[in-house]
């Protein structure tokens, strides 16, 4: 983890910022129509004129782009404080919180917040406990399965999980699990173990073992190691994990679709469709407001994580270990 | 620094092994016992219900009426079914549309081309791109899901873009329902493929493609031989964890147009849901569930090599 925070903050833009941006403007100041004189490379003067030319065409398609990509942003935020919103994107005439006000009562709003929170709260904590658990024999002892493990822990993160919805239902239909919340959260959390195994694993592979070795001549247990030492070491790699875990959960939809049949135990990520969703005439301003009140916790959440890993944070990366 | 915590020393193995200076509990506890909690959880929730799965698919069990009382073992019945149904054929064409549509084509490309032009733009413009981009891939499904309805609707943004054009308005969800979801698709996942290549471009050495650039190799060029081939690993992984994630969408196409108008634009994981839940045939949906996972099973398993290849397991 350590690696990617200083690449990220120290080289990346760094040497390559002065090569790439301080021809242009040299080039293009001191030769601007065929003069062409002592310039020792050829490239320079080829691309001067071209390379600003491209830069124009590169910085338009970018803001094409991010205004395409914007739009549908847009909506959301004002659809949210226009109590007259339609389908279409404008600036609402007369802002208000009306449509807050609409959403934040028991039944929209806070019952489903609170189950969504119970759901990936829970299942997260349990992931990551379970996770750190593994880990540590995975990370440190020499175990002949131990490759065999990790792989086919790798590949179940590669695994579908809404393949695996109708047999799990069918298991939980026989095991009369259906419309049990704590199921269903040990279900969830379950389904992200994969994933949190992989990365504790990888971060407790970053703590050196010295301070263990020390600890076990004193006749400290591996659990002691564990706790006392490890832990505390990785606390902010375990809690990054916890974060994306919980907001994995948080925007999952199909699996408490599935699973729970009460209206009373369905997370937002369900009730925002029985509310919205399955009735005719959609109130779009309140379907906004709700949207965001449900999104926020998660977002910020994620934002503050994927800082804390080093700006953006490359999955790729991270899965790559 | 990696290697040696990954692999103790041996010395350190071989006393760890004789159990002098080890902890207290000897052989099979040390490590079964933290383990076991993560293999029994893995057991119940995820390899039991594949197992399941397996049995499932050779038998009509069902959700209802007689099949539901006492389940049979039916053979292959379940899989002459499918490969006989045309509902099924469709989707699998509509699943690869899909696939190629939002994530290779759409997510993958839009996702690299937005990482290289952005490599050398200013501060400003990084920002505002990449928060609109990461922003809307922050959004849960469902959001999403909403949102592109709206957008793509009768009255939405789309069609009044459109008709500031002169252009004629569509319902986008009814006229090209899979051109709907790919792009709410693509909206949503090409955050995911810009970070990935975003990190790997930063491990492209600038002086490599200054290099080429002195040599006299246009922009395309630099991109096409150089920088492409250095970040290909990045691209193999990327392609392979969006395929992944493409492949088991099922809400926002489920909300966005329920697989329809008719069955125009209903994947497989949507086919399934409606032949498991809505149809009640249970051992029927299990059958095209088994075929999402032998598909995703593969492509998974082309991972796990390419990482392995590459020695980072």
């Amino acid at each position: 983890m350590s690696e990617t925070a200083q690449s990220k903050a120290a080289p990346p833009g760094a040497p390559e910022r002065p090569a790439g941006a301080a021809p242009p403007p040299g080039g293009s100041g001191a030769a601007p129509a065929g003069y062409r004189p002592a310039e020792r490379s050829p490239l320079a003067v080829l691309t001067a004129p071209g390379r600003i030319a491209a830069r124009a065409a590169a910085n338009a398609v970018l803001i094409v782009i991010a205004l395409a990509f914007l739009v549908p942003l847009l909506w959301l935020l004002f659809a949210s404080v226009d109590p007259a919103a339609g389908m279409s994107v404008r600036f609402p005439e007369a802002p208000s919180l009306e449509n807050f006000a609409a959403v934040l009562t028991t039944d929209i709003t806070f019952r489903p917040l609170w189950n969504g929170l119970l759901l990936s709260g829970g299942s997260s904590l349990i992931a990551v406990a379970v996770a750190t658990l593994a880990a540590y024999p995975l990370s440190r002892y020499n175990l002949r399965f131990k490759r065999p493990f990790l792989y086919t822990v790798l590949f179940t993160t590669g695994l579908p999980l809404t393949a695996i919805m109708v047999p799990v239902y069918g298991v939980f239909v026989q095991a009369d699990l259906i419309d049990n919340q704590f199921a269903t959260m040990l279900f969830m959390a379950a389904t992200s173990l994969p994933f949190a195994i992989w990365l504790i694993k990888n971060f407790m592979d970053g703590v050196p073992i010295s301070l263990e070795e020390a600890a076990w001549v004193d006749g400290a247990s591996s659990w002691d190691a564990l706790r006392l030492l490890v832990v505390p070491l990785m606390l902010p790699g375990m809690a990054v994990v916890a974060v994306f875990t919980f907001v994995q959960s948080w925007g999952n939809f199909f699996v408490p679709f599935i699973l729970l049949l009460t209206p009373e135990y369905m997370p937002a990520s369900v009730t925002i469709y029985t509310f919205f969703g399955q009735h005719g005439a959609v109130i779009y301003g309140q379907l906004a407001a709700f949207s965001l009140v449900y999104t926020v916790p998660a977002a910020a959440l994620w934002l503050i994580a994927s800082r804390a890993m080093g700006g953006a944070f490359a999955f790729g990366g991270a899965l790559k270990g | 620094m990696a290697s040696s915590t990954l692999t103790p020393p041996p010395a350190a193995a071989r006393a760890r092994r004789t159990g002098s200076a080890r902890p207290g509990r000897r052989g099979i506890a040390r490590w079964a016992v933290p383990l076991a909690p993560a293999v029994l959880l893995l057991i119940m929730f995820v390899a039991g219900p594949i197992v399941w799965s397996v049995w499932a698919a050779f038998t009509n069990a069902a959700l209802t009426g007689a099949a539901a009382a006492n389940t049979e073992f039916v053979g292959f019945e379940n899989f002459q079914n499918l490969l006989a149904d045309p509902a099924v054929w469709n989707a699998t064409v509509l699943t690869l549309i899909f696939l190629f549509g939002s994530a290779i084509v759409g997510q993958n490309l839009l996702g690299l081309a937005l990482a290289l032009l952005m490599q050398r733009r200013n501060r400003v413009t990084r920002a505002f791109v990449s928060t609109v981009v990461v922003g809307a891939w922050v959004l849960p499904e469902t959001v999403t899901a909403f949102t592109w309805a709206a957008f793509l609707g009768r009255e939405g943004s789309l069609n009044t873009a459109l008709a500031a054009l002169g252009l004629p308005p569509q319902n986008w969800m009814y006229a090209a329902p899979i051109f709907a979801v790919i792009l709410a698709n693509i909206w949503k996942g090409t955050a995911f493929s810009m970070m990935v290549y975003s990190a790997a471009l930063q491990e492209v050495p600038p002086d490599l493609k200054e290099s080429a650039r002195v040599d006299g190799a246009s922009g395309v060029q630099t991109l096409r031989h150089v920088t492409l081939p250095l970040i290909r690993r990045s691209i193999l992984t990327n392609l392979i964890l969006i395929t992944l994630q493409t492949l088991q969408v099922f809400t926002l196409i489920y909300i966005m147009t329920g697989g329809g108008p008719g069955t125009r634009s209903e994947t497989l994981p949507v086919l399934m849901y409606e032949q498991a839940f809505d149809f009640g045939h249970l051992g029927y949906g299990t059958a095209i569930a088994l075929v999402l996972l032998a598909v995703a099973g593969l492509v998974s398993a082309v991972y796990v090599r390419a990482l392995r290849a590459e020695g980072s397991v």
